[in-house]
Formats: structure tokens, C-alpha cells, sequence
């Protein structure tokens, strides 16, 4: 027993040392929000060690002292229940998970991904005039699209921010589910088609960090990777001026050819932008036979008024909706011939 | 008109030679393997002409010792497969940097980390922990059997093709590449157009088929069929657990059931339960498989900790403390892993409340199963611990199980789990808790009531291989993916770029190479076992002193398990009757009604597949004769009054007395 005794404290005294060595960026981030998540891990951690390690050592201590050569330790067969000791192993649990259990419901609700920000760091409230800037992400098969409706550009896996400046995303997919995630700035959050998801956060220093999808979403995931970058507000306006400047346009028909299956693609600038496009991504309403959800809900909320004329606008629908998927299928087919071939 | 119907197309449907992979060497190379080995195998039956025997006495068996048996079987067999897909995705990870791209491309990769987490859970997991509870739980009972024996015979053998199906997508198709829950719009017909998902909801379907029987079959065992005296607070824990288990399978497989049934709609049939349009919605699949899949693991869990009860206790040679506690512990989890199900997707946008509720409610979990921990400890307190194998498993679950439960609390606070979530830290976190706590518990029990099964006990020097290399090579398998999850690495990548990672793959790749040698050994175990059968030879029934029923009757058990049903008066029933200077009855024996071997079991799971195998590939008119045939197979089935017959008190004497001689030469 003692050998697997030194062998895991050498283990995880190992872990520790090399930990500190490599680049933990979940435990050392860049972004407030990260950073106060990376706290709690480390405070849930430390928490739970006070009822872990005595477990550990009292489990290999008892081990030891119990064994059966030792016939010096007490020996006691029909001993099988004591009050106080039924009180210690529920109470002590009990106490630390109200301890947890009170941290998760705060944090939980201060850290919540919809919840505009208060602050940009520790220390720094938010200055009355910097307004928040607002990105929408929408995951396609498989790269990322960042579109910038007050400046009117958008980009393919490549996302750039002011340092301390809130940003605002908002959160879509085309086809099929991804996790939206940086780690050196906030937690991540699921991007799904035909919904919307939010997340407030900001990034505290300049600098290129990894982003990428953490959600498997078929062949081409391993490479559905973008740069996110933290530039100090000069940098950003003239990053901003030289996407303005491409000539790249990014209309509905445009999206469309860009919403079509590929593999590590390179970085793109366009330098206009379809202003609703965004909305009709998340309405599932690109192409443009196609009914806008959002419409089809209010319309079908007032069902009972327009009976008939609902009817029919629901035939229409369902058969526009069907060529949309027979369009869907022949893309979708694509990738796993050409993944197949490789 | 009828020259319009493309009979071809009826009969092979989507099938064609395409679908044999002879461009995918590595895949040939183990068709002609595995083709080589069968043939072989097969060989071997037909030569030394054991093929009745099998059939008569086990395929056909309902003994539910037997099955037992077969469930194990199963298991380790399918262990060799889901291992062998953990060792390429090791390989994969530690070699795919930079220009490499290592030997898996993603469509290859993919679909073997889907098939790597549906064997290790469906055809590992599930069939050793219905393996352990069918054959321990009727002996610890003092039952002759379980309460439908035939259904039991069944249930084995739909779990069993469920796993054929599975196996035969390796050599004919191709499987899943969707991650083992299959989440749409990703497994919808869209994102999937192939059939790999078709044979990963019919492998799912026919096997749940057997668990959910099995299940029925065992609450209904252990509430009708337990000795007389031994009350609910008089049963062994290892029982209790299996009870509770049993009660979440009943309640939970049927979700599974119903989301893969509306899946397979959405694929087949164009129907919009999860589509993205249409009004479909793939949160709602979301929700639903983890209404199955939380339980799931607690049902995986429940019997090992029962598993871990009755070790601890034996060899401490003391009585388990906290007993009511440990029930009510066991109780408390039960209804607990219902409210805890969206902790697995906190990530999805769920409000604060709600995500801080699951949150909190997964935390609660923590608290029996500390309790639970803190029993075994004390019942090691004023002990006298022999380290046996058996009892090595327990210490290592205990030391590795609490880690694997701290970063599960760790996961349980939604923001953490915002930077952790899909993460390798989350792949740690369950191989940490499902490893350290199953596998081990499995091995636990193998070593621990092999001796009752065979006759003679496992090995030790083997043994303690197997263990030393599974727990070293744990920890260097996942301690590098823990930290790895803290550098933000995500889960089911097939190639990396940033070369600093590499030396934490292929420390993890080490750790995999060292459970190799693990489970080598283990098998090793056996074989040497075999070979020193005489030497390691159990002949009281009792070779651990245990304190339960099934350390009464005799190592192999007689057909009939207890030649009288036992009266129980104490938890640890056999160690109070050892303590009361029990006599064994030695006459007055009487005719044992016992029910009857059958075949209908293999035949209607065997044909159940066979509907399965032309569903997948779309073959309608092969898929309705199967469909016919099997029908035919469970009417025909209920016709058979033929199910029973009595062990003579002649031949129950004769094995007693042989028992009694046995007993009277090795004193």
C-alpha cells in the first residue's frame, strides 16, 4: 500500500508542478467573466478537498492499521453503528455542499451568460461612455461567422474586439449544434440553428487567443478553429477600416454559398453586409421562398381569426420548407464523399 | 405493373458491395482476423463436439446462474472491442500534431469514438452489472431462480444481438459519427444520411428490449421471492442496490425507447420531432435522452457500491456499519438521479434559476454518496482486513472513486462547468468515476464470487497484476487529460496544431498501453486459473468467510441452489447461522420443482435482430418475413405448456450427500 501511497502523492505533486509550468488558460484567462469562473473552480476545489483528503488518508490510514497481521489494533466484529458517527458523515457533507450550494446559486446568477455586464474587471466599474459592442456568431458547417451589425462588416473565422470595451454576442448555427468558445474570455455556450443564445463578456488584455467550437459537429470539427483577437481601440477602428474597405459583400444569396459545407477555411473580410441577415438565419429564412419562424409563430397565433387562409399559408409553407430540405440533403451528402476519399 | 418493382432494391434495399469497407485496410485487416478467429473458434466447437452441449446447457439455459455467467461473458468479450477503439483513439491523439495527421481520418475517427462510448456503456457496463445482480442476487435471496427464468434466457439474448448488430457494423456499413448520444439535428437524416445511426438506434432498441425485461424480472424477484424472515431492512445491501437499480432501469429505459422511436421517425418517416424545421426541436432530444441517460449512470453505479458492501465487509471479518444508513443513502440516490438530468447541458441556454436548481440538486447527490463512503471507511475501523484481491479493487475504488466525485461536484457549478463543459476534464470526470468506480467494482466482484461460480478461486498473483497495472495505468491515462481539459482542450478532436500538448497524449497513451497490460493480465487470470483449478479449489462453499446466503450452499451452486430455502433472522444471514453453530439439513429431502431449458429465447432475439439488420438497411420485404417469423416464434412459444419438471428428492439427496462427503474430507 505504501508504494501506491508515494506513488500518487508523487502523481499529483507532479501535476501541480507542471501545472503551473504550462499554459492553463482556463485557470489563468484574460477575460473577467473567465476569471471569475477560473476563482470558483479553485474555491469549489479547495472546498472540497476539506472532506477529500481526510478520506484519502484515513482510508489508506485504516487500511494500514487494520490489517489483518496486526493483531495489536482493536478488533471489534459486531460493531456496526454509532449516532454521532452517523451524524459526522452526513452533517460534514451537508455542510460543505450548503457552503457550494450557496456559492453556485450567486455565482450562477452573476456569472449568467445573459446578464449584461456590471463591471470590467475587479477594480474597474464600466466607464459611463464606453457603450458595448455587439457581435453576432453564427456557426456553419464547419467555420465561424462573426458578423458586426453597427459597423456593417462581417468575418469568417477571424474575431476581433476593443480590449475593455462589454461585447454583446449573440449566438446562432446553421445546421447543426456547436459550442461558441474562448476560452481566455468567457465560458462557452451551445450555438444551435433556429435558435438564438447570448453571452456578455470582456477582455481585459491585448492579444491573439484560440477560439473554437467545443461542441463535436461532424467531419470537419477538429478544425473549426478562429482567432479572437484583443486590440486596444486604435487598432480595432483601423482593423474595422480595412474590413470596410473589402470589397466583399455578404448578401442572402452570398451566405448561401457560404453556408456550404468546407474545411479550414481562411480568414474572410466583407465590407458590406445584409443588415437583417442575422435575423433571418436564426428564422430559418435565408433563402427567399422561405417563411420567417418568427412570422410563422404570430401568424399561427392568430389562428383562430384567419382560419382558411392559415390553412393554406401552412401548404405553402410546408412545401417550401421541402424544397429547402432537398436542397439541404444534396449539401449535406458533399463533405462525407470528399472526407471519404481523403 | 408488378415489373415496376425494383426487387432488387426490395430485397437488398440500401445494401450493396460498397458497403463491405475493402479500401479501409486497418478495417480488412480485422475482418480477416476476426474472420480467421471465428473460423477457428468455430472449428475448435465443431471438432471436439461441444456444440449440443453449449446449446443444451447454456444457450438454451434459464438458470439464472448460468446466464449470469453468459451476461460476464459478454462483457469482457465486448471490453476487448471498446478497448481496442480506446487504443486508437489513444494512438490517434498522441500522433496527430502539426503535419501529422496520424492514421484515423475523421470519418474513420469519428465513428470510433461514437462506437467506443456505446460498447463501454451498453455492452460493457450494462451487461456486467446484470451479470453480477443475475447471479448473486436469487443465491443471496435464498431464491431457486429469478421470477420469469424464461424472459431472463430472453433478455440475454436480445442484449446479446444488440451487441451482434453493433459488431456487424464494423465489417458491413459503417456506424455512427455522431458522439455516443447521437444528438440530432447532427444523427437527423440531414446531417446523417447513412446508416450508421440506423445501426446505432437498432442496436440500442433490441438490447434496451432486454434490459427493461430484465429489470421487470428482477424487482419482481427480489420484492416476491426472498426467503421467509428477511424482511426489506434484512436484505444484504448488495441486494438493496440491485433493487434500486432494477427501479431506475424500469423507469428510465423507456425514455430511451420512445426518444430513439421518434428519431428513427424523424429519419425514416420525415417527421419533425427534433428537425430544425417544421417547428422540430433538438433540445427537446437533448432533454430526453438525459432523463435516460443521468439515471443511467446511477444504475451502472448503484450495484457496484452494493458490490463494494459485501467486500468490505467479508474481508474486514466485521459487520458492515451503517447499514440503515447505507439503505436510505442508497434510496436518496435513487430519487435524486431524476432531478439532476440537465446538469449535462448547462451549456444550452438554459436561466440562472434553472441551471443553479439542477446545479444544487446534483450537488445533494454528493451527500449520500459521501455517507456511503465514510460507511465503508468505518467498516474497515476495528477490523481485520485481509487484503485479497477482491478487497485491493475496493481499497483502489475508494481512493480513486473520491476524486472522480470531487471534479463531479466541480462540474455541477454551472459556471465552472461554462469553462469545463465538452472539455477532456469532463472526459476525466466520468472515465474517473465509471472506471474507478465500475470497472473496478466489476473486477471486484468477478474476483470476488468467481469461486462460487466455478468451484475454485481466481489467481491471485494475476490477480494483483491486473489490478497494479489497471490503477497506475488509470492514472496515467487520465490525470494528463484532466490537465489538458485545464488548457482548454475539447473533447473528439482527430488532430491538434499546438505541439505542447503532445507530451500530455502521449502520457495518457502510456496509461492506455499499461490498462492493456491490465486487462492481458486479467485474462491471463484466467487461463492460469483454469490450468491450477485443483490447487485453487474451493470445497466448503465459503472460501472468503462471507456473511450472505450465497456462501451457504455449495461452490458451483446445485441447479436447485438451496435444497431447503433457508430461514433468516439477521442482516448477514450465513454469519449468524455460522455463529449459531448451524447444522446442514442431510435427509428428508423432497422432489425440487424447477422450471425448464428453451430455445424460444435465442430464436425471437435472433430473429428480432434479423428485423433489426433489414430495418437498417431499408430491405422491407426480408424485414417483414423476419418481422412474421418472429411473431410466429412468440406464439408458437406460448403454446408450449412443456416448462416444467421436478428434480427427483432421489437425485437432491445424492447431490447432498456428495456435498456432505466434500465437506467431511477437507475439514
Amino acid at each position: 500500500m505504501t508504494i501506491s501511497l508515494l506513488l500518487r502523492r508523487g502523481l499529483m505533486l507532479l501535476c501541480f508542478a507542471l501545472l503551473a509550468g504550462c499554459d492553463t488558460i482556463v485557470l489563468n484567462p484574460f477575460g473577467d467573466i473567465a476569471a471569475q469562473q477560473s476563482k470558483l473552480i479553485v474555491i469549489s476545489t479547495i472546498l472540497m478537498l476539506i472532506i477529500i483528503v481526510p478520506v484519502i488518508a484515513l482510508t489508506l490510514f485504516f487500511a494500514w492499521r487494520y490489517r489483518q497481521s496486526n493483531t495489536e489494533a482493536a478488533y471489534e466484529p459486531d460493531w456496526d453503528h454509532s449516532t454521532m458517527l452517523e451524524l459526522v458523515i452526513w452533517g460534514a457533507p451537508l455542510l460543505i455542499i450548503i457552503a457550494l450550494g450557496t456559492i453556485t446559486w450567486i455565482s450562477t446568477h452573476t456569472l449568467d451568460p445573459y446578464r449584461k455586464l456590471s463591471r470590467l474587471d475587479e477594480n474597474r466599474p464600466i466607464p459611463a461612455n464606453v457603450k458595448p459592442i455587439e457581435v453576432e456568431v453564427v456557426a456553419l458547417d464547419w467555420k465561424w461567422l462573426f458578423i458586426y451589425p453597427e459597423q456593417g462588416i462581417a468575418t469568417v473565422n477571424e474575431l476581433a474586439v476593443p480590449v475593455d470595451v462589454p461585447v454583446n454576442f449573440k449566438i446562432t448555427a446553421s445546421s447543426v449544434m456547436n459550442s461558441f468558445y474562448i476560452p481566455a474570455l468567457a465560458g462557452q455556450i451551445y450555438a444551435m440553428p433556429g435558435m438564438q443564445t447570448a453571452l456578455h463578456a470582456v477582455i481585459n488584455k491585448a492579444g491573439v487567443y484560440e477560439g473554437f467550437s467545443a461542441n463535436y459537429s461532424g467531419a470537419g470539427f477538429s478544425d473549426m478553429k478562429f482567432k479572437f483577437h484583443g486590440m486596444n481601440q486604435q487598432d480595432f477602428d483601423k482593423w474595422v477600416a480595412t474590413a470596410k474597405a473589402d470589397a466583399s459583400v455578404l448578401k442572402r444569396a452570398d451566405y448561401l454559398q457560404l453556408e456550404q459545407p468546407s474545411i479550414k477555411d481562411p480568414v474572410r473580410h466583407f465590407g458590406t453586409v445584409d443588415a437583417d441577415l442575422f435575423h433571418a438565419i436564426v428564422n430559418r429564412c435565408v433563402a427567399e421562398d422561405q417563411v420567417c419562424m418568427d412570422q410563422l409563430m404570430a401568424s399561427n397565433m392568430n389562428v383562430k381569426t384567419a382560419k382558411t387562409s392559415e390553412v393554406k399559408g401552412f401548404a405553402l409553407l410546408a412545401q417550401n420548407q421541402r424544397n429547402g430540405r432537398a436542397l439541404d440533403a444534396e449539401v449535406c451528402t458533399t463533405p462525407s464523399i470528399t472526407s471519404g476519399k481523403k | 405493373m408488378f415489373d415496376q418493382i425494383d426487387m432488387t432494391k426490395l430485397i437488398f434495399g440500401r445494401l450493396s458491395w460498397d458497403a463491405i469497407p475493402f479500401h479501409e485496410p486497418i478495417l480488412l485487416a480485422t475482418f480477416v482476423m476476426v474472420g480467421l478467429g471465428g473460423i477457428t473458434l468455430l472449428g475448435a466447437l465443431t471438432y471436439f463436439r461441444v456444440w449440443g452441449v453449449l446449446w443444451r446447457n447454456w444457450f438454451t439455459s434459464i438458470d439464472h446462474k448460468r446466464i449470469g455467467i453468459m451476461y460476464m461473458i459478454l462483457g469482457i468479450v465486448m471490453l476487448l472491442r471498446g478497448f481496442a477503439d480506446a487504443l486508437m483513439m489513444r494512438a490517434q491523439q498522441a500522433l496527430s500534431f502539426g503535419d501529422s495527421h496520424g492514421f484515423l481520418p475523421p470519418h474513420h475517427y469519428d465513428q470510433v469514438f461514437t462506437a467506443h462510448g456505446v460498447i463501454m456503456i451498453f455492452f460493457v457496463a450494462m451487461p456486467f452489472v446484470t451479470g453480477l445482480m443475475n447471479y448473486v442476487v436469487p443465491l443471496q435471496i435464498g431464491a431457486r431462480d429469478v421470477a420469469f427464468p424464461f424472459l431472463n434466457n430472453f433478455s440475454f439474448w436480445m442484449t446479446t444481438f444488440g451487441a451482434v448488430l453493433v459488431m456487424a457494423s464494423l465489417f458491413v456499413g459503417e456506424f455512427a459519427r455522431t458522439g455516443w448520444l447521437a444528438y440530432p439535428p447532427l444523427s437527423g437524416i440531414l446531417g446523417s444520411p447513412d446508416v450508421g445511426v440506423d445501426y446505432y438506434i437498432w442496436s440500442l432498441q433490441i438490447a434496451g428490449v432486454g434490459t427493461l425485461l430484465s429489470g421487470v424480472n428482477l424487482i419482481v424477484t427480489i420484492i416476491k421471492m426472498r426467503a421467509p424472515g428477511m424482511t426489506m431492512m434484512k436484505m444484504p445491501v448488495f441486494t438493496w442496490t440491485a433493487l434500486c437499480t432494477n427501479v431506475l432501469i424500469v423507469a428510465a429505459f423507456p425514455v430511451l425507447t420512445a426518444v430513439l422511436a421518434m428519431l428513427s421517425l424523424d429519419r425514416v418517416f420525415g417527421t419533425n420531432f427534433f428537425t430544425n424545421d417544421m417547428g422540430g426541436n433538438s433540445m427537446m432530444y437533448v432533454n430526453l435522452i438525459w432523463i435516460w441517460g443521468h439515471p443511467e449512470v446511477y444504475i451502472l453505479v448503484l450495484p457496484i457500491f452494493g458490490v463494494f458492501s459485501e467486500i468490505v465487509s467479508t474481508f474486514s471479518s466485521k459487520r458492515l456499519f451503517g447499514y440503515t444508513s447505507m439503505v436510505y443513502a442508497t434510496v436518496v440516490i435513487t430519487i435524486l438521479s431524476y432531478l439532476v438530468w440537465l446538469h449535462h447541458f448547462f451549456t444550452m441556454g438554459s436561466g440562472a434559476s434553472v441551471n443553479s436548481f439542477f446545479g444544487i440538486t446534483t450537488m445533494i447527490i454528493s451527500i449520500p454518496t459521501g455517507a456511503k463512503i465514510f460507511n465503508w471507511l468505518f467498516t474497515m475501523y476495528r477490523g481485520r482486513i485481509r487484503f485479497e484481491v477482491p478487497m485491493l479493487w475496493t481499497m483502489g475504488f475508494m481512493v480513486t472513486f473520491v476524486i472522480g466525485g470531487m471534479t463531479g461536484v466541480l462540474l455541477a457549478v454551472p459556471p465552472a462547468d461554462f469553462v469545463l463543459h465538452n472539455s477532456l476534464f469532463l472526459i476525466a470526470h466520468f472515465h474517473n468515476v465509471i472506471i474507478g468506480g465500475v470497472v473496478f467494482g466489476t473486477f471486484a466482484g468477478i474476483n470476488f464470487w468467481f469461486p462460487k461460480a466455478f468451484g475454485y478461486k481466481l489467481d491471485a498473483f494475476w490477480g494483483k497484476c491486473s489490478f497494479w497495472f489497471w490503477t497506475i495505468g488509470f492514472y496515467f491515462a487520465f490525470m494528463p487529460l484532466y490537465v489538458l481539459g485545464l488548457m482548454g482542450v475539447t473533447r473528439r478532436l482527430s488532430h491538434f496544431e499546438d505541439p505542447s500538448l503532445q507530451i500530455w497524449f502521449q502520457i495518457a497513451a502510456f496509461g492506455a498501453v499499461l490498462i492493456a497490460f491490465g486487462i492481458a493480465c486479467f485474462v491471463i487470470q484466467l487461463g492460469v486459473s483454469f490450468m491450477r483449478r485443483d490447487s485453487l479449489r474451493d470445497f466448503t462453499g465459503d472460501p472468503w468467510g462471507g456473511r450472505t446466503l450465497e456462501w451457504s450452499t455449495s461452490s458451483p451452486p446445485p441447479a436447485y441452489n438451496f435444497a431447503f430455502t433457508p430461514l433468516v433472522h439477521d442482516i448477514d444471514t450465513w454469519a449468524d447461522m455460522k455463529s449459531n453453530n448451524y447444522q446442514r439439513p442431510t435427509d428428508s429431502f423432497v422432489a425440487i420443482h424447477m422450471p425448464k431449458n428453451t430455445g424460444a429465447g435465442v430464436i425471437i432475439a435472433g430473429l428480432s435482430a434479423a428485423v433489426g439488420f433489414a430495418l437498417i438497411w431499408q430491405m422491407w420485404l426480408p424485414a417483414g418475413l423476419a418481422f412474421i417469423a418472429m411473431m410466429a416464434a412468440i406464439i408458437i412459444h406460448t403454446f408450449n405448456y412443456n416448462r416444467d419438471y421436478y428434480i427427483p428428492a432421489e437425485e437432491v439427496t445424492r447431490t447432498e450427500a456428495e456435498r456432505t462427503r466434500l465437506l467431511a474430507s477437507h475439514v
